[in-house]
């Protein structure tokens, strides 16, 4: 818990700070506030923002680097020799972690005292009984150098955190006193504050986009890693999926191609539905309901937009599969094998997207000016002329990026296909077979016992990527579209 | 009845008379306009004369749009509002269940406050009424109605090399002539104007006024406007509204220099509004 509590004691630092900047501040204009630059309490807010920020960035990057410190100075202990045939040093420091935490448990609860844990002379032999007897250790073969190894783990670890916790407080205490001297009745707190803000939204901001160059970057190097094992052309022009899980490399062919058919034309049925049935009925809510209709249906509309995926799988495979089946299958017109098939995940997903391309389309057809429906009922126009004539041209760039956004969630939908479409890959024309997509074997890839090191484990990043690159693709375009839309009635 | 134009730098002062104009087109009696439980109109009893100007003058909020908006019937299309009484245009009941609104606006077309060109060519502005009418059959005679519309609304000469050109790349009051034109290619019989002017520079205003004086000649045109001036410049007959009410209506020389009323005399002396 000293982690918890160096957190607060900064917290109160920050606190007192800002109860001593606001009534310095104060004493320094005479108590009148006319004479102060800002308001009183941002003269407060500057002392506990310069105690508080700094003490924590030092501590978020203390406690990023402290393991990588930790675990170089701990791995120079354990010779080579101890590390045995068939493991790596990697594992055998995990096991002085574990050991190292042993010890903390065992000394939190009564069993040895702390001196006896850190005691580099004490009995190997004895120790480790201790230990055992505590219930702390489960492998039996704790071997000298990690034990040895596992005490001054914990020695370093504590000798860290103290330290860490000194010079956390000095920060807090030296921002404190550094912003107290800075208040003064003529000093910008107002201004300064509002930098501080700045600065807390751009980190905000650029979270999100270093998380998505992370992703990319663990795409990119699981991808090269791909092609080393597997020829890229192969990859990209193979016409047969056929990964084999017993043999290594060589007998696998990965052609991404039916993949990428199966994704494509999964999407199109899927458009196919949700394009039409969504832009009804947003022409529907934003130019006939009334507001009470309207008041319902929404919200209504949208719950759709609210239900996982895994359940429009089970509804794919329970009830719309079935059903097609009696109608197409050999009973019927005798064109569908089983209930899995490109329609039976295409239709579901379509209706999945349908708020997405009626919502936002919604909003599109809303922002046209009325000044544009007036014009047009003013000189005689019915309500669906107006619709077809002057309000979808002016909405049109804009439900293209909505299409084109609900095209790449459709790209990258899992479970209705992994339930709906079967995980086949193959190359048909026939929408009743059974076919998959990108996505699922992505998935069919990465589970299981493959080696993870092997072609057939890896090439499920190279989809990854390919499948990243076509939606960022799309996206962009949406975008884009979207964009030039915006600039029309400016 | 066929009157000259008027010589621009005489309209000011040379404000005709008109009282011995008698062919009424509008006939409008007791109107109330509710919007939800708001009064705004009250018992309106107004005669608008065929191929003249009629004005109507108020300040802002006295129920002029409104009451504008209820001789074509674009008040069905807010759903809160709802009007009550006679209007007859050339003696048939607009508001009989037996008229379809859609059929009264291609005979009485409307002008907006702002100009609101579609986002199409100037063609298609222009041609977008004929076409849903089906006005012309063959495209030599849609091209016709679309060269005259520009010709009559004084714009033929300033597009018609660029009639493919975006409606809305026309300067503002270029843009606001367009939207006569476009009213214009339907033939209708009434023109309402709402405050046509009022984002318009004085130089296109002026071309504005021109215009509708010309307009007079083949249509009934009622005219909102906010501008006494232009009130007194293009219109024959002036309405003056007030609170929902109408206080007072006259030839418009007789509104400017003998109103009968004392609130239409301290508005137009400029005491409130």
């Amino acid at each position: 818990m000293p982690l918890f509590w160096l957190i607060l004691i900064v917290l109160a630092v920050a606190t007192v700070g800002y109860v001593l900047g606001r009534s310095r501040a104060l004493a320094s204009a005479g108590g009148e506030r006319r004479k102060l630059h800002s308001l009183p309490s941002y003269y407060g807010a500057n002392v506990a923002m310069k105690a508080a920020v700094p003490a924590f960035l030092l501590m978020i990057v203390w406690l990023l680097a402290q393991p990588f410190y930790i675990d170089n100075s701990i791995s120079g202990m354990i010779p080579d020799s101890a590390i045995s045939e068939g493991s790596s040093r990697g594992l055998v420091m995990a096991e002085v972690r574990r050991a190292a935490r042993g010890l903390d448990n065992a000394v939190a609860m009564g069993e040895i005292t702390d001196d006896f844990a850190r005691n580099a002379r004490a009995d190997f032999n004895d120790i480790t009984a201790r230990l055992k007897e505590a219930g702390q250790i489960v492998t039996s073969e704790i071997t000298q150098p990690v034990m040895r190894a596992a005490q001054r783990f914990r020695i370093l670890d504590a000798t860290a955190s103290l330290i860490m916790a000194i010079a956390v407080l000095l920060v807090a205490v030296i921002g404190a006193l550094w912003g107290l001297r800075e208040t003064k009745a003529d000093f910008w707190a107002r201004n300064t504050v509002e930098g501080g803000v700045k600065a807390l939204l751009i980190g905000a901001a650029s979270i999100a986009i270093l998380t998505t160059i992370g992703i990319v970057l663990s795409l990119v190097f699981n991808t090269i890693e791909f092609f080393r094992l597997y020829p890229a052309i192969d990859f990209f022009t193979g016409l047969t999926w056929s990964p084999s899980f017993s043999g290594r490399g060589g007998s696998s062919e990965l052609g991404i191609i039916p993949l990428l058919w199966g994704t494509f034309y999964i999407s199109i049925v899927a458009l196919a539905v949700a394009v039409p049935v969504g832009l009804f009925a947003a022409i529907y809510l934003s130019e006939y309901a009334g507001p009470r209709v309207r008041a319902v249906a929404k919200p209504l509309l949208e719950v759709l937009a609210g239900i996982p995926t895994i359940v429009y799988g089970l509804f794919a495979l329970l009830t719309v599969g079935p059903l097609l089946l009696s109608v197409f299958g050999d009973e019927g017109i005798g064109i569908m094998q089983a209930g899995t098939a490109v329609m039976t995940a295409g239709l579901v997903m379509g209706i999945m997207l349908i708020p997405f391309v009626s919502s936002l389309s919604d909003d599109i057809i809303n922002a046209v000016p009325q000044a544009m429906r007036d014009g047009s009922y003013g000189l005689g126009a019915t309500k669906s002329e107006t619709v077809k004539q002057v309000i979808l041209p002016a909405a049109l760039p804009g439900i293209v990026g909505a299409i084109l956004l609900a095209a790449s969630r459709a790209i990258g939908e899992t479970m209705i296909v992994v339930l709906g479409a079967g995980a086949a890959a193959r190359l048909s024309l026939n929408p009743f077979e059974a076919m998959t997509t990108v996505t699922a074997k992505i998935v069919s890839q990465l589970t299981g016992d493959a080696d993870f090191a092997s072609p057939e484990a890896l090439v499920a990043f190279a989809l990854g990527m390919t499948l990243f690159v076509v939606t960022l693709g799309l996206n962009i375009v949406a975008l884009y579209i979207v964009r030039k839309y915006r600039e029309q009635y400016d | 009845m066929v009157r000259k134009p008027l010589p621009m730098n005489e309209m000011p002062n040379t404000v005709e008379k008109v009282t011995d104009m008698t062919e009424t087109k509008i006939a409008a009696r007791k109107v109330q306009v509710y919007y939800g439980d708001t009064h705004a109109i009250q018992d309106v009893d107004i005669d608008i004369q065929a191929k003249a100007v009629t004005a109507f003058i108020g300040p802002s909020g006295c129920g002029k749009s409104t009451f504008l908006r209820t001789l074509n019937r674009m008040n069905d299309t807010i759903d809160v509002c709802r009007v009550e009484g006679d209007i007859k245009i050339d003696g048939e009941d607009i508001y009989d269940p037996k008229v379809d609104p859609v059929q009264l606006r291609a005979k009485v077309g409307m002008v907006f406050q702002k100009p609101n060109p579609f986002p199409k060519s100037i063609y298609d502005n222009v041609a977008y009424g004929p076409r849903i009418h089906g006005l012309a059959s063959k495209k030599a005679e849609l091209d016709e109605i679309v060269a005259s519309s520009l010709q009559k609304a004084g714009l033929w000469n300033e597009v018609k090399d660029r009639l493919d050109g975006p409606g809305t790349g026309l300067s503002g009051g270029q843009q606001q002539r367009l939207c006569i034109a476009r009213a214009i290619a339907v033939s209708p019989e009434v023109i309402l104007m709402d405050e046509p002017c009022s984002a318009l520079d004085p130089i296109a205003t002026a071309k504005v006024e021109e215009l509708i004086d010309e307009l007079r000649e083949n249509y009934t045109i009622v005219i909102v406007t906010h501008s006494m001036q232009q009130a007194a410049r293009v219109s024959q007959q002036t309405a003056f509204f007030h609170l929902g009410i109408l206080v007072e209506l006259g030839a418009t020389q007789d509104i400017f220099t003998n109103p009968q009323d004392k609130r239409t005399q301290d508005y137009i002396t400029g005491r409130f509004g």
